[in-house]
């Protein structure tokens, strides 16, 4: 049984911990655009044509020769009160840019993420159930190359075969040209969702395969195995009585573990894929020095990383019934 | 001890291709490594001026003369290639570098004292939970682009799992006998440090450099690609991928194809280098 009041104490001090986290993230992400030699206000005004009066608004607005804590003070008082202050690029409140572009993400990451999880954990099985076998070393070679390969590369393959070649798929952007987003269908959603999640899936398979692989091999040559194969059990039975039960939980909880790599190969895969989500809007802001944005971004990410941890810390300690136990006889 | 055993020794040493494993192990090693280094050297003996604009000759498919066919202003695709892949490599060692030496000061220092061990497990706590690629960006930003920008930031962003590794590694040094037993004769901890627990860590301290070498690779190939730090001019590879993306739909597929092929096979090699190192270095695995 859950010990609701452990978990409950666990989740206070996992808050504060948050809290303070993103304290330092703030800081050290304010200190580093901070020394960026990126002027806000040339930014700001990219190509229009303002006047002097203007530039010394917009000069007090960034505050350009403030001294830099005043300035950090400044946003984290406003932070706290929600506001993000306003997207350079998109010309509208950062948080509306993170909600609706952290959306699309999480809509492209939780599709991969389950994906990548199943087939992931369902080859590391049979890979390591056919120890040796041409599936395993199928699955083994999968997953070397796969994880010595850069993800935007994958994402162009995948691109160039899929779209180009066969022309199955269009070539990008999260709506057709020309419709608006409220119109488009479901299904031109889908079919620009597709490739996306495939390249992102492909990518974060081979790490859970090769876990699931080693694990079940390791779990396979112990004392326990020996003693049920000698009690005549074997093939499927044996795998899902003893093996299983054994790496699903270390399976699961290395998988919440990736959150911070399916971050990042979404970042690659959205800009091959030119799809609407929160790392091309990081791509755009840092390459255009849109700072409010990017530094709403890197809070975001960092609040979406530590809840996977969470997650998987939260699975180690309250759900695996080995630690549970040996927990509770303290 | 000493009556000789008529082991059949033969049976392993006959034929010149069924090398024993240690053998074979090193042999990978040096194979592999060579190989590396041939492609760094080479790269940097290509002028890039060398990699002129052709404009009777654009958009060739891969044939003898260009292997890896040429791009739309008639360049030879094989050349800049082997030219991006020096520059990988070179940026890839510094990073690699850089965070194995932040890993060791952070490591070592953990091993001091409480406060400070607590102080390191926390910033590798922050540092993970930034996702690296952003983390990159931050600094390469910071740093106003170019290629400092993406060494110091593959760099600081890799060191994390290096210093778990050493850390944990610390802890079970510092639990040790002989380490009580220095303690007790009074050296200091800097001479522990130095004398009982540098030592001992050299060996993953050689593997870290070697293993982070894949991924710095691969975080400086992508944020190339996304457009931070070094210029368009510049060889390297995911500036070649990224012009080649909006090739893409006219079918120039060799574009983005070899030079990804390439890197893949440049990141495998390192894997290569590193596998084989950890078998020969780990003594855990020595039996093997």
């Amino acid at each position: 049984m859950f010990n609701y009041r452990k978990v409950a104490i666990f989740l206070g001090h996992k808050i504060v911990r948050l809290i303070i986290l993103l304290v330092a993230v703030a800081i050290i992400s304010f200190v580093l655009v901070d020394m960026s030699p990126v002027d806000p206000v040339r930014a700001y005004i990219g190509e229009m044509a303002v006047s002097g009066e203007h530039i010394a608004k917009l000069q007090e607005y960034w505050g350009v020769g403030q001294p830099m804590w005043e300035k950090a003070l400044h946003w984290v008082w406003s932070m706290l009160h929600g506001d993000f202050g306003t997207s350079l690029i998109y010309r509208i409140p950062v948080i509306d840019v993170i909600s609706e572009r952290f959306t699309a993400s999480l809509v492209l990451m939780f599709t991969s993420w389950v994906i990548s999880g199943v087939l992931g954990f369902t080859l590391g099985t049979l890979a390591g159930m056919y120890r040796g076998s041409w599936i395993d070393k199928f699955v083994k070679g999968y997953c070397y190359v796969l994880l010595s390969a850069p993800t935007f590369w994958i994402a162009l393959l995948l691109l160039m075969v899929f779209s180009v070649y066969l022309g199955w798929f269009p070539t990008g952007l999260g709506v057709p040209a020309g419709v608006l987003a409220e119109n488009a269908t479901f299904w031109d959603w889908l079919t620009r969702l597709i490739l996306p999640a495939t390249a992102l899936s492909i990518l974060c398979v081979a790490q859970i395969a090769m876990f699931t692989r080693d694990k079940l091999n390791n779990i396979m040559s112990s004392d326990f195995i020996l003693f049920a194969k000698a009690r005549s059990e074997k093939g499927w039975g044996l795998i899902k009585r003893h093996g299983i039960r054994n790496i699903l939980i270390p399976a699961i909880t290395l998988q919440f573990l990736s959150f911070s790599e399916i971050f990042g190969g979404a970042v690659l895969v959205e800009q091959v894929f030119s799809y609407p989500g929160i790392g091309q809007a990081a791509v755009a802001a840092g390459l255009r020095s849109d700072v409010p944005l990017l530094l709403g971004i890197v809070l975001f990410s960092t609040i979406f990383v530590f809840c996977g941890n969470t997650i998987a810390d939260i699975i180690y300690k309250f759900v695996d019934p080995r630690i549970r136990e040996s927990e509770s006889n303290e | 001890m000493n009556k000789p055993v008529d082991t059949p020794k033969k049976k392993f040493h006959t034929s010149p291709l069924k090398l024993n494993l240690r053998t074979k192990t090193i042999l990978i090693i040096v194979l592999t490594a060579s190989m590396l280094v041939a492609i760094v050297i080479n790269s940097l003996f290509i002028d890039v001026s060398t990699i002129t604009t052709n404009f009777s000759s654009i958009n060739l498919p891969p044939s003898f003369e260009h292997l890896f066919g040429t791009d739309w202003m008639g360049r030879d695709m094989f050349t800049r290639t082997l030219k991006g892949l020096g520059l990988s490599i070179m940026i890839g060692a510094l990073a690699s570098i850089i965070s194995t030496v932040v890993a060791v000061i952070l490591g070592l220092s953990s091993g001091m004292n409480k406060y400070l061990d607590s102080f390191v497990s926390w910033l590798v706590d922050l540092f993970s939970s930034i996702p690296h690629l952003l983390l990159i960006i931050l600094i390469s930003i910071s740093l106003g682009g170019g290629v400092i920008g993406v060494i110091v930031g593959v760099g600081v962003s890799h060191w994390t799992t290096l210093t778990r590794v050493i850390r944990a590694e610390i802890k079970q040094i510092n639990t040790s006998e002989y380490v009580h037993l220095s303690k007790n004769f009074g050296k200091s901890k800097w001479w522990i440090a130095k004398k009982h627990i540098l030592p001992l860590i050299l060996t993953q301290v050689v593997l870290g450099v070697i293993l982070v070498f894949p991924h710095a690779i691969m975080h400086e190939a992508s944020v190339t690609f996304l457009g931070f730090g070094l210029s368009p001019h510049e060889p390297a590879i995911g500036i070649i991928l990224s012009e080649s993306m909006k090739y893409l739909a006219t079918g120039v597929w060799w574009l983005a194809f070899f030079p990804g092929v390439s890197l893949l096979i440049i990141v495998l090699l390192f894997d290569l280098v590193g596998d084989n190192l950890q078998k020969i270095l780990d003594p855990t695995n020595a039996h093997e």
